[in-house]
């Protein structure tokens, strides 16, 4: 169906919080019948490992909800980013949101096409069998080939 | 309310959970089958509106009882 909308994504973070926006945006597109393309580039390749281990900071992220203020001083105590993230992680359980294994494997199923940046793998010298199956590796051209013909393109 | 096919329990889901699985059930079912949703996100209620509006699935009826929110989709 050519008659179908498309949605192109940017996906540059490799943090927890940051992981949302893609896939939640993927998946629910792909529900209304969206073509779908994210294109994962530097620590957005992070979304892409079979095995994620995204974390959440509030150093540098003043806005981000804490339960009680903490100087920025004890945020840089080692451990702190593990405690952070795995208090996120039960909060949004709790809340009913889901996981970012979750949102990625139903945006597979969706059929949501992702692209891997082919610079970002040979800048960080990225094994590319610690990413997940099914995705392609391409560059900037690549990207523009689907996102020119696209009715919507975000960059997160 | 009116009869339906299929039920699909969206309750403690946020989104866009009921929306993607809504999807995926109405994925298994037959045109003009009807499916019933119940979901506890007060998000879902516009949510449901916009996913029928671009789908062309349509919303028969959407309610609210005991706190919980209530959908009835007919699919396309």
């Amino acid at each position: 169906m050519s008659d179908e909308k498309k949605l192109a994504i940017i996906a540059t973070k490799g943090s927890l919080d940051w992981a949302y926006p893609p896939f939640i945006l993927a998946s629910t597109a792909a529900a209304l019948g969206y073509q779908t393309q994210i294109f994962f580039t530097f620590y957005g390749l992070e979304l892409l490992k079979k095995d994620l281990n995204l974390q959440v900071t509030s150093l540098g992220n003043p806005a981000m909800p804490m339960p009680m203020p903490v100087p920025v001083i004890i945020q840089t105590i080692p451990g702190m980013q593990a405690m952070m993230t795995s208090m996120m992680k039960k909060k949004m359980k709790s809340k009913g949101v889901a996981s970012i294994e979750e949102l990625r494997e139903l945006s597979i199923e969706a059929e949501v096409k992702m692209v891997a940046c082919q610079m970002t793998v040979d800048l960080f010298e990225f094994d590319t069998k610690d990413f997940i199956d099914g995705i392609e590796y391409g560059g900037a051209a690549t990207f523009f080939e689907f996102a020119g013909e696209s009715d919507v393109c975000l960059y997160v | 309310m009116a009869n339906f096919d299929q039920e699909l329990d969206a309750s403690g889901l946020n989104c866009p959970l009921p929306i993607l699985r809504a999807k995926k059930t109405l994925n298994g079912m037959e045109s003009g089958q009807i499916l019933r949703i119940v979901a506890t996100d007060p998000g879902s209620v516009k949510d449901f509106e916009a996913f029928a509006k671009q789908t062309g699935n349509e919303l028969m009826e959407s309610g609210e009882e005991d706190g919980k929110y209530t959908f009835l989709l007919k699919k396309k």
